[in-house]
């Protein structure tokens, strides 16, 4: 059987571990080559320990067992340049690029918006928002080149559709992202490549299993899994605490997919109705 | 393995255009159908509606398939033939666990000039036939405790406005506001509630004279082609095509229907080319 996106390249930035990595490993069941770039450094001021050349390893291990190439690469979001290289050294390599997924992410300083460091708030903007637009800027000349139209996914977050006290630069940046995928999508449209945004509720990946996430949904330094997990499933309408990487990889592979060949524009929630709450 | 194996899927409308399309793609997934279409003419409706050889073709595309279907004449408008067709269905495929909305008409009129029965057919298909659809239903999908997935055909009219039919905005409106209360109101049972916004589809329902007067209100009637109309259409969209294909939005019922999005509930799809984006 043919896979959803067989014969297509996708890059995916954040790619060495949790919603990163389930992308990667999502695409090439479904028979897509990869272009994987990550940081693989520590974030200053991130309440997790940033993902390693390992894990990144770990990735490339992953695809290459699902028989699909995969060229990655060290690279910082921040910066264009490297990012271009990576880039058009991956499309060098595997010969055209289709999907564009803007993952890379981080969680960092909790505080009031009176509260946030100087360094933090601009960490943040410069990763999760500016780290988004060097992404698909880096990749729309590789699609406009095909002539075959693409699919790029934004990853947002339900702080992109809603506020949340003590993580103004966090909102900030993911509301942002919204405006930059509407416009992108009104931009490139004529080129039939595709925009959209995936908003997920809280994911069980590294990036908020830790104390700092812990805290800030329970109020209490000294919170553990279980408390998080029961203040998370009451801001979620379904009876989960979180979701799984492999549901954004669904969410994610369809969007990419022909299946969904006209939907462009969208903002969508994987979130289990939190929303609504 | 198919993407929704062994499941059995409701579909309202299902005689032709999107209803059909919706019944053969998850047919094509492993799906059984439970099929109805009032299969009939509303007489506020200017254009010809489902017949029951269309329904017999539905039937017949699933059937090739080698799925199972259960199809009925029913009129969502009356919530005890609904009811009794899809209990049939359940009695007859043995579970529940999609709903498709979809049975829909489209009519126009500005909202001075909409002639009472029309404003009231159209609410009565469009809104409370959908809210008919899901009150049988609900029943079924929580007796088999495994969750399941309601997906309400809504439009782009039920994101913004459109002048010259105030009542079709108003009933596609509408059922957000339902959806967004099922979604609330079934969560606890792990059954999943969303729409989808489809720009113009490529069906009967708009490929006919009332609605290309609609675009081309300038152009004489026999100019009123859909080529000559294709270009208009267009402009609605951001995508560089004039209309989706009942196909796309099969796929977007058909990802919503599925495991693969377990997660997503509450939730407005638009499958409109970006016309909300413009």
């Amino acid at each position: 059987m043919t896979g959803r996106v067989e014969g297509k390249v996708a890059f995916i930035t954040g790619a060495a571990r949790g919603q990163g990595r389930s992308h990667a490993v999502r695409l090439a069941q479904e028979g897509a080559d990869i272009i994987a770039v990550d940081v693989c450094a520590d974030i200053p001021g991130a309440p997790y320990a940033g993902a390693t050349e390992e894990d990144l390893a770990q990735t490339v291990k992953e695809v290459e067992a699902l028989d699909r190439r995969i060229v990655a690469m060290k690279a910082d979001v921040r910066d264009f340049d490297a990012l271009k290289a990576a880039v058009d050294d991956g499309v060098a390599q595997l010969g055209r690029l289709d999907i564009v997924s803007a993952n890379a992410g981080i969680s960092t300083q909790m505080a009031t918006a009176d509260q946030l460091d100087e360094a933090a708030w601009r960490d943040m903007i410069d990763i999760n928002l500016t780290g988004v637009w060097h992404t698909a800027k880096a990749a729309i000349g590789h699609l406009k080149a095909g002539g075959r139209g693409g699919s790029i996914i934004l990853t947002s977050s339900e702080a992109g559709i809603r506020g949340y006290q003590n993580i103004a630069h966090y909102v900030s940046a993911k509301h942002g992202v919204v405006g930059l995928m509407r416009t992108l999508a009104l931009e490139l449209a004529p080129d039939r490549i595709r925009v959209n945004s995936i908003h997920p509720t809280q994911v069980d990946t590294p990036m908020i299993q830790n104390q700092a996430t812990y805290s800030l949904f329970t109020g209490r330094d000294d919170a553990t899994k279980d408390d998080f997990a029961e203040a998370s499933s009451k801001v979620i309408a379904l009876p989960i605490p979180w979701v799984e990487p492999v549901d954004i990889s669904n969410a994610l592979l369809w969007l990419a997919s022909d299946e969904a060949r006209y939907v462009t524009g969208v903002p969508l929630p994987v979130d289990g109705g939190n929303f609504l709450l | 393995m198919g993407r929704v194996e062994g499941k059995v899927a409701f579909v309202t409308g299902a005689a032709r255009g999107q209803g059909r399309s919706h019944a053969v793609r998850l047919a094509q997934e492993g799906a059984d159908i439970i099929a109805v279409d009032l299969a009939s003419q509303i007489d506020s409706v200017p254009y010809a509606m489902a017949t029951p050889a269309d329904l017999e073709q539905t039937v017949k595309e699933v059937e090739a398939l080698d799925r199972r279907i259960v199809a009925t004449q029913a009129d969502v408008r009356d919530y005890d033939a609904l009811k009794a067709a899809l209990d049939d269905g359940v009695a007859q495929l043995g579970r529940l666990d999609i709903v498709s909305a979809n049975a829909g008409i489209f009519t126009e009129g500005r909202a001075d000039e909409l002639p009472e029965q029309t404003w009231q057919d159209m609410i009565d298909v469009n809104l409370t036939g959908v809210w008919h659809t899901v009150k049988a239903a609900i029943p079924h999908l929580k007796a088999g405790g495994r969750g399941g997935s309601i997906v309400i055909t809504s439009s782009t009219a039920g994101l913004a406005g459109f002048e010259n039919f105030a009542h079709y905005v108003s009933a596609k409106h509408g059922v957000v506001g339902l959806m967004r209360t099922l979604a609330l109101e079934l969560a606890a049972d792990s059954i999943r509630v969303n729409t989808v916004h489809p720009t113009s589809v490529n069906t009967d329902m708009i490929q006919n004279q009332m609605t290309y007067s609609l675009f081309a209100p300038d152009l004489p009637e026999a100019e009123r082609t859909k080529e000559n109309l294709a270009p208009r259409f267009q402009g609605m969209n951001a995508l560089p095509i004039p209309w989706v294909e009942p196909v796309d939005i099969s796929n977007a019922v058909l990802f919503l229907a599925s495991d693969e999005a377990r997660y997503i509930t509450g939730v407005q799809l638009p499958v409109d080319a970006g016309f909300s984006a413009k």
